[in-house]
C-alpha cells in the first residue's frame, strides 16, 4: 500500500506553547487510520495544520510525495483532501444544498446532481431537509452534512474531526454504520476522536495521542485490549 | 399633499442611490469586519471618471444619449473596479492578520489619499457635466403638480436593476455562494478549497462598481461635483447600512431607501437646512436602540 499522507517530526506552537511535539504517523491508502486523545490532546491542531492553520513550527507535512507544509489551504483542498472539522462548520445561512455545493469548489460542477444524488442515499435524512436553512437543524444531522460537502469534493482522503461530538449514542451509532458504508467504497480515512470505542472498531491502525505527543501507535485491535488504552479512554473494563 | 408626493418620488431616488453606496459597506463589513472609510471616495473617484468617460466620447464625436450613457457606464463601471481591487491589496491585505484599528486607520489614509490626489489631478474647482436627459412627466394633483424628471426615473430605473442583478449573483451564482462562505466562515470557505483572498478582492470590486454606478447617476443629476462629494454622501450610505444592519446585504438597499424617504420628506415638510442632522441624529438614535439595524443578526461572540 502506498503512503497517503505523512506526518514526519511535526512541531505546531502557539505562541509560548508547545501543542504537537514531534508527531510522525502516516495514513496509507484505502486504509481507516484513526488518532485517539483526550480533549485538548493536539487532534484538532493535528488535522488544521494539514491546511496550514496553524502552520507547523518545523518538520514535513507530505501528501503523495509533495511537502504540503507550507501551501495554502486551498490549493490543498483543490489537491484532494477534504475535512469535516471539529464543531462541523457547515454554513448556518446556507441550505442543505447550498453547503454540499459548498463541497464541489476543488472538481467542478461536473458530477454534482450524481453526487448529491449518493450523498441523499447514504444521508437520507437531508433529503428531506434539503431546502432547509442549515443552522435549523439538529447536531447529528449538521455532522451528516458536514461529512456529506467533504464528500462532495469526491476527496482522496477524507479528514475526520469527532463526528460523535455531543451527538446521542443512537445517532454516533448511525454515523459511524455510515463511515463503515463510506470506507468499503475504497475511500481512505483519517479519523481523529474522543470516542476511542467507536473509533477503533472501525480503524484499520490507531495512534493515541497525549499532550501532543504520540505514545502509542497499533492496529485497531490490538489498542482496544491495550491495558494502558483501556484504562485511559474505554473506562477501564 | 403634492410637496409629500413629490419629495416621496425625490427620496426614493436619492434613497436607491443610498442604497448602491451602502452595498459597498455592508459587504466589505461582512466579509473582513472593516469599515471601509474609503468607499465614500471612491464613489468620488467615479464622478471624476464619468466627466472624463463624457469628455472622452463627445471628444470621438459620440452625443447621442443611449451610447454616452453606455459607454460613460461601462468606463465608470470598470475603472472604478480596478480601484477598488488596488484599494484593497494596497491599504487592506498587508494588514489581513492585524488589529481592527491598523485596518481602520489604513482606511483614514486611503480615504484622505484618494481625496488629495484627485485634487491635485483634478483641480480644487468645482466641476460639471452637462445634462444630459431632459424633460419630465407633470403630474396634476389637486391645485398642485408633482414632477418626475426622465433622469429621476431613470436612475430609479438603472438602481434598482443594479441591486437586483447583484441580488441575484450574490443568491444564485457560484461567485455569489462563494462570498456567503467567506462571510459566513473564512477558514472553513478556505478548507473547502476557496482562494479567500481572491474572494475578498472580488468583494471590494463589487462594491467599488455598485458605487461607481451611484456616481455616474447622481454625476448626470447633479451636474456638479468637487473631490469632497464623497465625504457627506459616504457617511450617509455609512449610515444606511447601519440602519438597515451592516452585514446584510437586503439591510443595505433597504437602509438606503429608507434613509432617502425619511430625508427627503424631513427637507420637504420641516427643513432642508437640517436634513444632514436629521440624518445623523438618524444614526446615533439607530446605534442607541438597534445597534443591529433592521435586517441585521445581534452580534454573537465567537468562543
Amino acid at each position: 500500500m502506498t503512503t497517503l499522507l505523512e506526518f514526519k517530526d511535526v512541531d505546531v506552537h502557539y505562541g509560548p506553547i508547545q501543542a504537537l511535539k514531534k508527531v510522525s504517523l502516516d495514513v496509507k491508502e484505502g486504509e481507516i487510520a484513526t488518532m485517539i486523545g483526550s480533549n485538548g490532546a493536539g487532534k484538532s491542531t493535528l488535522l488544521m495544520s494539514i491546511f496550514g492553520q496553524p502552520r507547523i513550527s518545523s518538520g514535513q507535512i507530505i501528501y503523495r510525495g509533495e511537502d504540503i507544509s507550507d501551501k495554502s489551504a486551498h490549493y490543498v483542498a483543490s489537491n484532494g483532501l477534504a475535512q469535516s472539522p471539529e464543531g462541523r462548520r457547515i454554513f448556518p445561512g446556507m441550505s442543505v444544498e447550498e453547503n454540499l455545493l459548498m463541497g464541489t469548489i476543488p472538481i467542478g460542477m461536473d458530477h454534482c446532481d450524481e453526487d448529491m444524488q449518493r450523498m441523499f442515499e447514504l444521508f437520507p435524512r437531508l433529503k428531506e431537509r434539503r431546502n432547509q436553512r442549515a443552522s435549523t437543524m439538529s447536531g447529528g444531522e449538521q455532522q451528516m452534512l458536514a461529512i456529506a460537502r467533504a464528500l462532495m469534493s469526491r476527496p482522496k482522503l477524507l479528514l475526520l474531526d469527532e463526528p460523535s461530538l455531543g451527538l446521542a449514542p443512537i445517532i454516533v451509532k448511525q454515523i459511524f454504520q455510515i463511515l463503515e458504508d463510506v470506507a468499503s467504497t475504497g475511500m481512505t480515512i483519517f479519523l481523529v476522536e474522543q470516542n476511542a470505542n467507536h473509533a477503533l472498531k472501525l480503524a484499520d491502525r490507531g495512534y493515541v495521542m497525549v499532550n501532543g505527543e504520540i505514545r502509542i501507535t497499533g492496529t485497531g485491535e490490538e489498542l482496544l485490549v491495550n491495558p494502558e488504552v483501556r484504562d485511559a479512554y474505554l473506562g477501564g473494563h | 399633499m403634492d410637496i409629500i408626493l413629490q419629495q416621496l418620488v425625490n427620496g426614493l431616488t436619492l434613497g436607491s442611490v443610498y442604497g448602491l453606496i451602502a452595498i459597498g459597506y455592508t459587504m466589505v463589513y461582512g466579509i473582513i469586519g472593516m469599515i471601509n472609510f474609503a468607499h465614500g471616495d471612491v464613489y468620488m473617484v467615479s464622478s471624476y471618471l464619468t466627466a472624463i468617460a463624457i469628455a472622452l466620447l463627445s471628444y470621438f464625436g459620440l452625443e447621442s444619449f443611449p451610447i454616452i450613457i453606455f459607454g460613460t457606464l461601462i468606463f465608470t463601471i470598470v475603472v472604478t473596479g480596478a480601484y477598488g481591487w488596488v484599494i484593497e491589496r494596497v491599504a487592506y491585505r498587508p494588514l489581513r492578520n492585524s488589529s481592527r484599528l491598523a485596518v481602520l486607520i489604513s482606511a483614514i489614509g486611503m480615504s484622505l489619499i484618494l481625496q488629495n490626489y484627485v485634487q491635485i489631478a483634478q483641480g480644487a474647482r468645482q466641476q460639471g457635466v452637462p445634462t444630459m436627459l431632459t424633460g419630465a412627466i407633470r403630474l396634476d394633483i389637486g391645485d398642485g403638480f408633482v414632477q418626475i424628471t426622465y433622469m429621476k426615473l431613470f436612475i430609479l430605473f438603472v438602481a434598482f436593476l443594479g441591486m437586483g442583478v447583484l441580488t441575484y449573483i450574490i443568491q444564485k451564482t457560484k461567485l455569489g455562494r462563494m462570498c456567503r462562505a467567506t462571510q459566513q466562515d473564512r477558514k472553513m470557505a478556505s478548507i473547502l478549497g476557496i482562494n479567500t483572498d481572491r474572494i475578498i478582492s472580488a468583494v471590494f470590486v463589487i462594491g467599488a462598481t455598485m458605487a461607481a454606478l451611484a456616481g455616474v447617476l447622481i454625476t448626470l443629476d447633479y451636474g456638479a461635483f468637487d473631490f469632497y462629494v464623497g465625504f457627506i454622501i459616504g457617511i450617509k450610505a455609512f449610515t444606511a447600512a447601519v440602519l438597515g444592519g451592516i452585514g446584510s446585504l437586503p439591510g443595505a438597499m433597504l437602509g438606503g431607501v429608507i434613509l432617502g424617504l425619511s430625508e427627503a420628506l424631513f427637507a420637504g415638510l420641516i427643513s432642508s437646512d437640517y436634513k444632514d442632522v436629521f440624518s445623523f441624529s438618524l444614526l446615533v438614535i439607530i446605534l442607541i436602540f438597534r445597534p443591529s439595524g433592521l435586517l441585521g443578526k445581534p452580534e454573537v461572540e465567537k468562543v
